[in-house]
């Protein structure tokens, strides 16, 4: 049995940045790398069913990009996954969420999992759609925003819970092999312990190319995406008017706004 | 490919207000003599005419669907045979836990132009430019659809008005192709855990986010807002954590805090879908450490200090 786990090194920028010369995205030397949130839910949620099955289940973590992904992948194995694939080539780069679903779908036919998670979204781009667009390449059944999930590995079906708005669940019972986008707090992460850690930077990743997934590079990057980036921009926004000094003074600013807001509404 | 296609949405059997809002969004495409058509797929989707019946609406299109609920092979399949039937040049669906289910398996299928999150879509020299949030928010990202005749856009809530006046659009049945579902619907779980606090009906929320560190400070923030006369509410973190039951979380995926018009968020950084979720409340105060939190970004106001301190002094003061 077999749970692949599509995870995504995601980038916060810098205090200070610089786009690329082109204007269509950020200067790479300044960004500040890290395993999406989503996905340290989404490999929790895979490696909790490995360790309460009744038969060997492999988890394996499978991602998009070039070397520094490395960094996210190991974290991944620490945590217990198994073993971890990177596919890249440059051809990929600057492909859009359905280009790098492709991507992870032709990698997902060649391991033919039991079973798929992605996050919801990730912490940077928040597309929230490379994981149901995934499934769409394979014809997997999907379902998204899974906050609970009963499936033993191996199983036709499993049941799930979907986190809609305003603290509502909706239970739906799906056909299995699909793929499930995981929502946040599905479970309760769990810290890598040092030993693993160690365990984990000896262990190989093994890194694929387009050709070893048999997609061709027209299939990815501008060509294989649904949308281009025309331009980016840090936009104008609001700032928040500071309120200055020391604690003391700031909390009697603030008492103020709450008796002016209090004035107003009785 | 011509006009705009609206897919409503609803949720058990109240149409959402985003499904309005898309209504504003397609107005500033339209061309002359194009045509706004609203889809809803529903299992009685006749009952959503009146409520769809808006100015800017020519033409709303009742889908008879086998499930009461959102499925996202009825969708998918549903929305697809519409874009055949219609041939619209551009497509509008909700930024919403339910297009997450089902809007980029169609547009992966049909190859069709696509962005989520959108809040500003525009012609520039006739071509459709839609702008999106990127790095959590902190740049704004112009995408654009080469060679795409449909062009699928998953919109953003609170971002456009809806429309207040009500108008007589056409009505037409439309029948969709027999959908293959592969999952099946079951019961809808209300999460209130034993607490009965009502946050979408609290005018004054105080909240607190990871910034509090620890769930032993739970009790003190508790207390400030009884004093001062506020609702306690949490970020999604302290709710997933059990600090604070589900029932008080605030932001997208948690309560609406629709009647908020004061907001104090401590030690709240504001990730993505907690700063869409409050958006609308008129008055945010936002106490952090970090002067770059991206709360600081929507907030009215802004004390960069630390939120203990701050609300021993502000405690002092009720």
């Amino acid at each position: 049995m077999k749970i692949l786990v599509a995870v995504k090194q995601v980038a916060a920028l810098d205090e200070d940045f610089a786009l690329r010369d082109d204007g269509r995205n950020v200067d790479p030397d300044f960004l500040i790398r890290d395993l999406n949130e989503w996905d340290d839910f989404s490999l929790e949620e895979a490696v909790k069913m490995k360790e309460a099955a009744s038969q060997p289940v492999e988890v394996v973590a499978v991602s998009v990009g070039s070397g520094e992904v490395d960094e996210s992948l190991r974290k991944c194995l620490a945590k217990g996954a198994d073993r971890a694939v990177r596919i890249w080539d440059p051809a990929i780069e600057d492909s859009d969420s359905i280009a790098i679903a492709r991507v992870l779908a032709a990698a997902a036919r060649r391991e033919a999992p039991d079973m798929m998670f992605a996050g919801v979204q990730s912490s940077d781009q928040s597309f929230a759609s490379t994981g149901i667009a995934a499934a769409a390449f394979l014809g997997w059944p999907h379902a998204a925003v899974v906050s609970h999930l009963s499936y033993s590995p191996g199983a036709t079906r499993a049941v799930l819970r979907r986190e809609l708005e305003g603290g509502l669940l909706h239970e739906v019972e799906i056909q299995c092999p699909a793929v499930l986008t995981i929502q946040l707090g599905i479970n309760t992460p769990r810290y890598a312990s040092l030993r693993s850690i160690k365990q984990a930077a000896a262990k190989p990743i093994e890194v694929l190319s387009l050709a070893d997934i048999g997609l061709g590079a027209d299939e990815v990057g501008v060509a294989g995406s649904l949308s281009r980036v025309r331009r980016m921009y840090v936009p104008d926004r609001g700032r928040a008017q500071l309120i200055e000094g020391d604690a003391a003074q700031q909390a009697a600013r603030l008492a103020e706004i709450i008796r002016e807001f209090k004035g107003a509404a009785s | 490919m011509s006009g705009i296609l609206i897919i409503a949405e609803q949720r058990r059997g109240e149409l959402r207000p985003i499904s309005l809002e898309l209504v504003t969004a397609a107005q500033g495409l339209r061309r002359s003599g194009e045509e706004v058509s609203v889809a809803i797929i529903n299992s009685a989707p006749g009952n959503f005419v009146e409520a769809l019946s808006v100015a800017g609406v020519d033409e709303i299109v009742t889908v008879e669907a086998a499930s009461t609920e959102f499925d996202p092979d009825i969708f998918e399949s549903a929305v697809g045979a519409l874009i055949s039937q219609h041939e619209p040049e551009v497509v509008l669906v909700a930024h919403s836990v339910d297009s997450f289910g089902y809007a980029a398996a169609l547009a992966a299928r049909l190859s069709l132009g696509f962005a989520t999150d959108v809040f500003n879509i525009e012609r520039v020299e006739g071509e459709l430019v839609a702008t999106r949030g990127g790095y959590g928010q902190k740049v704004n990202v112009e995408v654009d659809f080469p060679g795409k005749s449909v062009v699928l856009l998953a919109i953003r809530g609170n971002v456009f008005k809806a429309p207040e006046q009500s108008a007589a659009p056409r009505v037409t049945a439309f029948e969709a192709p027999p959908p293959h579902s592969r999952a099946t619907g079951r019961e809808f779980i209300e999460l209130s855990a034993g607490d009965d606090v009502d946050m979408s009906a609290a005018e004054f929320i105080l909240t607190v986010g990871r910034g509090i560190g620890e769930e032993a400070k739970v009790a003190q923030f508790r207390e400030l807002a009884d004093a001062v006369g506020a609702t306690l509410g949490c970020s999604r973190p302290i709710a997933d954590a059990g600090w604070l039951p589900k029932s008080r979380q605030v932001g997208q995926s948690g309560k609406t805090a629709s009647a908020c018009k004061l907001y104090i968020a401590m030690g709240v950084s504001g990730a993505i879908q907690h700063l869409a979720g409050m958006k609308h409340v008129s008055t945010i105060v936002a106490v952090n450490t970090d002067a770059e939190a991206s709360i600081f970004g929507v907030a009215k106001y802004g004390i960069v200090g630390d939120v203990f301190e701050v609300a021993d002094e502000l405690r002092r003061l009720f």
